[in-house]
């Protein structure tokens, strides 16, 4: 009885991932009953991954930028400005695709070092450098291409947007082996990990889930990887690019949570002027996330280059929308300081299911924008409702807070630290103590 | 003669999990000035909160009656209509709005909707005569000082006809001559009519100004003292707040003194907005291997700004000296150099610059050294938390565990955690400035303690305190600062209060 309320009491605590995965799982039951059960065949599970990988992507570089309390808008862009590059560099210039891969990953870090610099080191804000980076390499794209497509790209590229991993039983079995052995292997090592990992908490004093909820949420994560194991071992086996995804989510979920830049990005957006003042290079560590982003969104360019097997001038349009939904869905704070990458790839996973479900059902873009928008706006309304019952603070002292004046010890801004994502510099800056000087 | 204008009674207010108060009893007399004490977190704005509507009156248990009718006040504008003004601790005022804008905020003069400007400033400038401000009502907020912006909160107060007047401890940003202005002006005001309730930390400023005092204590009113009853004294109403005598307020030290550590020499700040102005002029001091030395000076004098400049050039420009560290030069000019050559600087203005506070506790120490717990860039987790555990321990921080937000916690225990960020950073020289600004007593002493087992160690201390008494019991030396200038350098046999403010007011010529 006691071990039920301590689980529910802690459900309460944690509503806002549990929320979020809870209605991941709600729409996709919604639009398997909607769709007659097309939604979890087979193929459309597979679809559905390779469909979303780069949004996916970009959500993982886009989550990190926002935990450091900025935000790109250019990743669009920069997607289809790299397949233009990637375009031109296999099909015009005859470059080995192995070749074009790490060239075309190079410019995107260039492009993100382009954008780092006006950010962190002249201190222009995310959002305008960014809005302006949109419409360069917008430009740049259509500059590329000459406004015309290029196609087609070898195999071994397309292979990257829409290829399978081969088929090791040699055609004699309904079951993709290889995909079976990675999805069991896989779930044991999570299972594993996270039986440790408890086991850790609980050495050194750390508060731990209840037993009943750490066992229900492991069990069922294990059986959700399970059943999509043999989902997509039953159609054509993993596709390549979840492979590269599964890579990059445990890499980045590791960096982000156990290295030092990992730290440093969630200290810099949790209070920049902390961060400083305990030695964190700032500057750095923002201009790195941005050639971070630059290099992501230069791969998700060319994955989705890959599967179009042409690169287009309109290519990668609007992408940053659903990058950006996907951060803020999966829990990101505007201000910056909160965030996994966990959270972004079940936000961009909402999205995901909510477009292939609505396009299954034969619904226009039209109604698929207007849901997609209320869905982004419910989600983040949600949060701060939560956060202000949490809070217990009334709407008026949250006016109050917005409209107040700074208390007068933080009135001396000092001059290194001056913020370039937080532009509000306090009131009457530096003015206490000189007035009185 | 004593007509009470509000009496609270049996007020009790409940968030999740924590009782903030319990059966409150407050009795306000028409005319007095009445403050309210407490230690952080007794309940004492949560207090005022009710009373002013901010909290709605379903959402606590208990009566009020304001002028001997109830009041049920679902928001701040109910309050106001009947009289009742709060200023919080943090102004609401707007930046880039007139001293008139926004006296009149929320209560424009208008008619049909357009704004009289003229009698906007017309009576704004009325309102700045009776609290005493000489500015032009146009002038905007951003461009007059804090504690002048204090006396426009009073003025926006008096405009919307105040009868009780609450401040959420005014004098906290102030300096002593804008503090003095306050008081006088709320003791003005009270002459007038105007009833004021006033909470502080500062106990002389109520022996100052109060008629009654009501201690609150961990959300009960423990008592009322009354002038006209036997008076207010110092220590019954620190004995009221914290439940016991506090016979030593100081942890007794003997000081072990060695060879210097820090050296700051001919040290010249410019102001990093205003290229005229000089903040701090060829300053020198040093401090020594086991030694507490002070830095005391009024506001403006220059104190965080020479020791921010110091740290990383935090603050100014055109930052010119010398700094030497065991008698050699070193390069402290960004903060990972100062960090590298043993220097911590713990702000004064701690959630703001000092702690990441939707962190947890133990990322909020690591902050500083991760490097320390790092092997090629990858932090080891269980090692930081163990560290994390040793220092809640040693220094006492109350929180349910390392993992507890640091925005949680009081104002003593945060404090705790930017000292343990510190200390886990290995300093030789730690600058502590403000160390106990808006800590309850009992966490003072606390701090008092850790400032002194560090000397103890063999850690050169710099404090900067605006407290004297403060500076007067944990420091060996204390230097005085004035406008910028070094005025005074006290050895602490030799120092006493009026010595120090005599240097502290001293012009440089």
């Amino acid at each position: 009885m006691s071990a039920l309320r301590e689980s529910l009491g802690f459900l309460a605590s944690r509503l806002r991932q549990v929320g979020i995965f809870v209605a991941l799982i709600l729409i996709v039951l919604l639009f398997q009953v909607l769709t007659d059960g097309i939604l979890l065949q087979p193929q459309n599970v597979s679809n559905l991954v390779v469909q979303n990988s780069y949004i996916l992507i970009l959500a993982i570089g886009m989550v990190m930028v926002i935990i450091a309390g900025h935000i790109d808008l250019s990743v669009g862009s920069i997607a289809g400005f790299i397949g233009a590059v990637a375009g031109v560099m296999i099909v015009h210039w005859g470059w080995a695709w192995w070749a074009a891969i790490p060239a075309c990953l190079l410019v995107g870090a260039l492009v993100g070092a382009w954008q780092g610099y006006w950010i962190a080191y002249v201190g222009i804000p995310a959002f305008i450098v960014t809005l302006a980076g949109m419409l360069i390499f917008r430009g740049l794209t259509l500059i590329t291409l000459k406004n015309q497509q290029i196609t087609p790209f070898p195999d071994e590229l397309r292979a990257l947007g829409g290829g399978f991993l081969p088929d090791i039983s040699g055609g004699t079995s309904v079951l993709e082996w290889l995909t079976v052995i990675l999805g069991v292997g896989g779930t044991a090592a999570l299972l594993f990990q996270s039986i440790k990992e408890r086991r850790v908490r609980r050495k050194f004093n750390l508060e731990n889930e209840p037993m009943a909820w750490f066992a229900t949420k492991t069990a069922f994560i294990a059986v959700l990887m399970l059943v999509i194991t043999f989902l997509l071992a039953s159609y054509r086996g993993t596709p390549i690019v979840l492979l590269v995804l599964a890579a990059l989510v445990i890499a980045y979920s590791a960096l982000m949570n156990n290295s030092i830049f990992g730290r440093h990005t969630y200290a810099i957006g949790g209070n920049l002027h902390a961060a400083e003042l305990s030695g964190i290079k700032t500057k750095a560590v923002t201009f790195r996330l941005f050639v971070n982003m630059g290099v992501l969104a230069a791969l998700a360019g060319l994955i989705f280059t890959a599967r179009l097997n042409s690169a287009q001038p309109a290519g990668g349009t609007g992408f940053e929308l659903d990058s950006i939904a996907a951060a803020f869905i999966g829990g990101a704070a505007v201000q910056g300081g909160i965030g996994t990458v966990a959270g972004a790839m079940i936000g961009g996973l909402i999205m995901g299911v909510l477009n292939n479900g609505m396009s299954i059902l034969g619904l226009g873009t039209d109604y698929q924008q207007l849901i997609k928008g209320l869905v982004l706006l419910l989600a983040v309304g949600f949060d701060i409702f939560n956060k202000n019952r949490a809070g217990g603070g009334s709407s008026i002292a949250k006016r109050f807070k917005l409209r107040t004046t700074p208390p007068a010890t933080e009135t001396k801004t000092p001059a290194a630290t001056t913020a370039p994502a937080k532009p509000a510099t306090p009131v009457a800056a530096g003015s206490r103590e000189s007035e009185n000087a | 003669m004593n007509v009470p204008i509000l009496q609270m009674r049996g007020i009790t207010k409940t968030f999740p999990g924590v009782k903030a108060l319990q059966d409150v009893t407050l009795d306000v007399n028409r005319g007095e000035v009445h403050a309210i004490c407490g230690e952080n977190g007794a309940g004492k704005s949560t207090l005022m909160k009710v009373l002013s509507g901010v909290y709605a009156h379903n959402t606590f248990e208990g009566d009020i009656l304001f002028e001997n009718e109830p009041c049920d006040f679902a928001s701040i504008s109910d309050s106001e209509k009947r009289g009742i003004v709060i200023i919080h601790q943090e102004l609401a005022l707007s930046p880039y709005l007139s001293i008139a804008e926004n006296i009149f905020l929320g209560n424009e003069l208008a008619s049909r909707g357009w704004v009289d400007w003229r009698k906007t400033n017309l009576e704004a400038a009325k309102l700045l005569a009776r609290v005493g401000l000489s500015e032009n009502p146009v002038t905007p907020i951003q461009h007059i000082s804090v504690g002048k912006q204090q006396l426009v909160e009073i003025a926006k107060a008096l405009s919307k006809e105040v009868k009780l007047l609450i401040l959420d401890e005014p004098t906290a940003a102030l300096n002593d001559e804008d503090s003095d202005h306050l008081l006088d002006l709320i003791l003005h005001l009270k002459g007038q009519g105007v009833t004021s309730i006033i909470i502080s930390h500062k106990l002389n400023e109520i022996r100052k100004v109060a008629d009654a005092v009501t201690i609150i204590r961990d959300g009960k009113s423990i008592e009322t003292l009354r002038v006209d009853q036997g008076g207010i004294t110092q220590e019954r109403i620190i004995r009221g707040m914290v439940g016991r005598d506090l016979d030593s307020l100081y942890p007794e030290r003997e000081p072990q003194i060695g060879e210097e550590v820090l050296r700051i020499q001919d040290w010249t700040v410019q102001h990093p907005q205003d290229h005229t102005r000089t903040v701090v002029h060829n300053a020198s001091l040093n401090v020594r291997k086991g030694e507490v030395v002070g830095l005391a000076g009024l506001m403006g004098a220059g104190r965080t700004e020479l020791a921010m400049s110091v740290f990383g050039r935090t603050y100014g420009r055109a930052v010119s000296g010398k700094v030497f560290k065991h008698g050699k030069e070193i390069n402290t000019s960004t903060v990972p150099e100062a960090i590298r050559h043993g220097i911590a600087y713990a702000t004064e203005d701690r959630k703001h610059y000092g702690l990441n506070l939707i962190e947890d506790i133990k990322r909020n120490i690591s902050m500083a050294a991760l490097p320390k717990l790092s092997k090629r860039g990858w932090v080891d987790g269980n090692q930081e938390t163990t560290v994390a555990n040793s220092y809640r321990k040693s220094m006492n921080i109350k929180a349910p565990s390392v993992a507890a937000i640091t925005g949680k916690l009081s104002g003593g225990n945060q404090q705790k955690v930017v000292l343990s960020k510190w200390m886990f950073s290995d300093p030789d020289v730690l600058i502590l400035d403000e160390p106990t600004r808006g800590i309850d007593v009992g966490a003072k002493f606390e701090i008092y303690t850790i400032i002194a087992e560090l000397a103890a160690q063999g850690k050169a201390v710099i404090v900067i305190s605006s407290e004297l008494p403060e500076l007067l019991g944990i420091c060996d030396r204390i230097y005085t600062l004035s406008a910028g200038h070094v005025t005074g350098e006290v050895p602490i046999a030799a120092a006493s209060q009026e010595t120090l403010m005599h240097y502290m007011t001293k012009e440089k010529e």
